[in-house]
């Protein structure tokens, strides 16, 4: 009834061709925006910002970043986390030894860096693929895992092997409170999502579903091969620099190897498989799944006033949660994002469905 | 459509009743205790007893005693896995609760620490860790939250070095002579490199740094290139899983266990049990608590366990990490109350509670009447030295059980050390753009 685009005539090709064809999708996603950027301030709580919402965006730009590879282009990397470790610890190298870097600069950069060492493990991409390719970025993650841990240049030679910079500050402000640090972040992810929508339906993302769908047939149209798949790297891996210069920065405050493991590469993989492949909107549904639902479940025993030790509802909590991973997977294999489609497709026909 | 209403109102009730339980924990008379801990994953069967310890004692206080000075004792646990993005999540659950919000925290990983003692000069809640975190934090002019009580692992490490220049017969003696050190390749096991790499240079001894990935189940790489070396001495600087599996390769490689010499934390029951006969002989440091029972743990099975109030099994309570778990929450009990000396017997805030643990004296006179005998070294410390107090011996394991070898008290020697702390903290405080605490000030 109300989710209809009767009588919005485009008479332009600007007005067919922008971002949110439906005016309704455009005043949603105005007003959702709004009420991130002013209303969840006053909302949400300390607890809420920092354990909740903060690691929430900078995996839903990640997941977004590698969605690019996967979803779009169809390469599948399981070493994604490297190119995170790749950006924070960029970032912290041009912080330490170059420290009158606006941080903005500093992020540029490290998604730069990423990107290029991104490229590099991206090559073996143009002569193998589907599971074999996944192995091989896999590479990545234990090459740069050793790096970082060995070569002591890239820590300041700091005797533990843990590095920890500090505050962010931006042209005088300060970012330490924890919402100053949402409102930086979603500043970010909004911009990096607006980037990435447009990459997907410009020349470049139409390239690379043109690989992912049909490499042969892709490359007899036209489409350099090469060129599709080491700029999907590249941008993938300079979104994933980015989000990791964040999640050591801002998040994490101080880290070591280890916070770039295995299992944050297939964490992020996770998301995109359970937030739809494919889609940037599934990117954020993803990432909220995997960040915050662990922590909820992890806190219902208690909620309820359940009188169950911390082993098992630690024990629980991981049970609960593969199980709803596999719910998902059954009930609608193409992600969240899918029944958010679905969704809107009902919406349409409401209250009148044929 | 449905499903996701229905998931949205689901949320919307969780947040709802987050917000209640927040507010319905505003009661006096309560000081509350976060409990971080670790009951899962690789590293439980040495989180566990130490988790027991605590929340022991701090059962043992409320039921004995009425509490600290009459202010009941709350707590509450939450699981990290020794993960430090959960141990930071927990952080953040728990510094808030609670009439005065937490009293301290205890993470029981370094990891946790170096992410926590970032938080912690914003949040004003002092941070004890007992024998691990960082070596640099010794330094309360700048790490003015982190109470590394009762030792380093620069303190270990340099204990270590004394051990074995006695048995060889002088530190001059090392010379030439091979070390090595099979270390958990993470900032616990990094810690005490630099000043091994110091003591080294001193008495030229060469040092051997073989790194062990987490979770450290896999070693055959590393005990193949000790086979190789043949060093005169092994340091393991291991956790969890991970020193079983070295004594175990360390059997089948048939490298001596009498020259192998374990941290504090790599020398507990269940880092020698599931070697069997193999694991006799080796040695490890003994901080705070070494194995058996005083008269503490008669008052902790009488008040606690008697009950049904346990957090584990009866027979565990005495063992190595069991008891290092009760000294540190003593540890922290003292420092409540020393503190509410000054601020009266009232819930304390973070801030009130640093004061306290800045201004703690533990004596043999205050252990004997605590019921520590044996299970404590006095600790001291100061606006200036968050450690206060260093000293350990070696314990043996003989097949059954840890004997603590006599005439082995060592104590860290502050001369290699503190400039070593200094120039870390310093370039810490820098990095941070930290201002040093003028103690001279604070204490008037």
């Amino acid at each position: 009834m109300f989710y209809r685009e009767n009588g919005q005539f485009k008479s332009s090709y600007r007005a067919d061709q922008q971002m949110l064809p439906i005016l309704q999708d455009r005043i949603f996603m105005l007003v959702l925006a709004a009420f991130a950027f002013l209303a969840v301030p006053y909302l949400a709580s300390d607890y809420l910002f920092l354990s909740i919402l903060v690691p929430f965006l900078i995996l839903a730009l990640a997941a977004i970043g590698l969605n690019l590879l996967v979803g779009y282009c169809g390469q599948i990397s399981i070493g994604h986390a490297a190119f995170m470790a790749v950006g924070a610890y960029a970032a912290y190298n041009l912080v330490v030894r170059a420290p009158e870097l606006n941080f903005l600069v500093v992020l540029v950069l490290a998604g730069l860096m990423a990107a290029a060492v991104g490229m590099v493990f991206g090559i073996p991409s143009l002569r193998i693929k589907g599971l074999y390719l996944a192995v091989a970025t896999l590479a990545a993650q234990f090459f740069m895992d050793w790096v970082f841990a060995r070569v002591k240049w890239f820590t300041n030679y700091e005797h533990s092997g843990s590095v920890s910079p500090g505050p962010i500050e931006l042209f005088g402000w300060r970012i330490d409170t924890p919402v100053e640090k949402y409102e930086f972040l979603l500043a970010i992810l909004i911009v990096f999502t607006i980037i990435a929508k447009n990459l997907v339906r410009g020349h470049l993302g139409r390239a690379w579903m043109a690989t992912r769908d049909m490499d042969v047939a892709a490359e007899v149209i036209g489409i350099r091969p090469v060129y599709a798949k080491l700029t999907a790297f590249g941008i993938s891996s300079f979104f994933c620099g980015v989000a990791g210069a964040l999640w050591g920065f801002v998040h994490l405050g101080s880290w070591e190897p280890l916070a770039f493991n295995l299992t944050l590469s297939l964490n992020l993989l996770f998301m995109i498989i359970i937030g739809g492949m494919g889609s940037i909107l599934g990117a954020y549904f993803g990432a909220a799944f995997i960040v915050a639902l662990p922590v909820l479940l992890n806190q219902i025993p208690q909620m309820l006033g359940a009188p169950i030790s911390t082993a098992t509802a630690s024990h629980l909590e991981s049970m609960i949660f593969g199980a709803l991973i596999i719910l998902f997977l059954i009930v609608e294999p193409n992600g969240l994002a899918r029944l958010w489609a679905l969704g809107k497709e009902k919406l349409r026909l409401w209250p009148f469905p044929h | 459509m449905d499903s996701r209403l229905k998931a949205g109102l689901a949320y919307a009730a969780l947040a709802a009743s987050l917000a209640a339980s927040d507010a319905a924990l505003a009661q006096a008379k309560e000081q509350f205790f976060p409990v971080l801990v670790y009951r899962t994953g690789p590293y439980a069967p040495n989180g566990v007893p130490f988790a027991n310890g605590y929340v022991d004692y701090l059962k043992l206080v409320n039921a004995r005693d009425g509490g600290i000075g009459g202010v009941k004792i709350t707590f509450e646990e939450c699981e990290t896995g020794y993960a430090t993005d959960r141990g930071v999540e927990c952080y953040e659950r728990l510094k808030g609760k609670g009439p005065t919000g937490a009293t301290v925290f205890q993470p029981l990983s370094t990891g946790i620490t170096f992410a926590v003692t970032d938080k912690s000069f914003s949040d004003r809640i002092p941070i004890i860790t007992a024998g691990y975190g960082r070596a640099d934090s010794v330094d309360g002019t700048i790490f003015g939250w982190n109470f590394p009580l009762g030792g380093t692992y620069w303190d270990a490490a340099d204990m270590l070095v004394q051990h074995i220049g006695k048995k060889e017969g002088g530190l001059d003696k090392l010379k030439g002579k091979k070390i090595a050190l099979v270390y958990h390749d993470s900032p616990y096991g990094k810690e005490p490199i630099a000043l091994l790499q110091e003591r080294a240079k001193m008495h030229g001894f060469e040092l051997l740094l073989l790194p062990v990935t987490h979770p450290g189940v896999e070693q055959k790489a590393t005990w193949l290139q000790i086979r190789q070396n043949r060093p005169d001495y092994v340091f393991l600087w291991g956790w969890g899983v991970m020193n079983s599996t070295a004594i175990k390769e360390a059997v089948a490689t048939g490298y001596p266990r009498e020259k192998m010499y374990g941290v504090w934390w790599s020398g507990a029951e269940p880092d020698v049990t599931p070697a069997g006969e193999g694991a006799k002989g080796y040695n490890a440091l003994v901080f705070l608590a070494p194995a058996g029972q005083g008269p503490v743990h008669k008052e902790i099975l009488k008040h606690v366990y008697d009950k049904g109030q346990g957090a584990g099994k009866k027979e565990e309570v005495g063992e190595v990490l069991y008891n290092r778990g009760l000294t540190a929450a003593l540890l922290a009990v003292e420092g409540v109350k020393q503190a509410q000396v000054k601020y009266g017997k009232k819930p304390l805030t973070g801030e009130q509670v640093r004061w306290g643990l800045e201004n703690l004296t533990i004596d043999q006179a205050s252990i004997k009447k605590l019921g520590f005998t044996g299970f404590m070294t006095p600790v001291s410390t100061s606006c200036v030295d968050h450690a206060g107090g260093r000293t350990a011996s070696i314990h043996t394991w003989d097949g059954k059980k840890w004997d603590v070898q006599p005439g082995t008290v060592y104590e860290a020697d502050m001369q290699i050390l503190r400039p070593m702390i200094r120039a870390s903290a310093q370039k810490y405080a820098s990095e941070k753009k930290l201002t040093q605490r003028d103690c001279a000030k604070e204490a008037n």
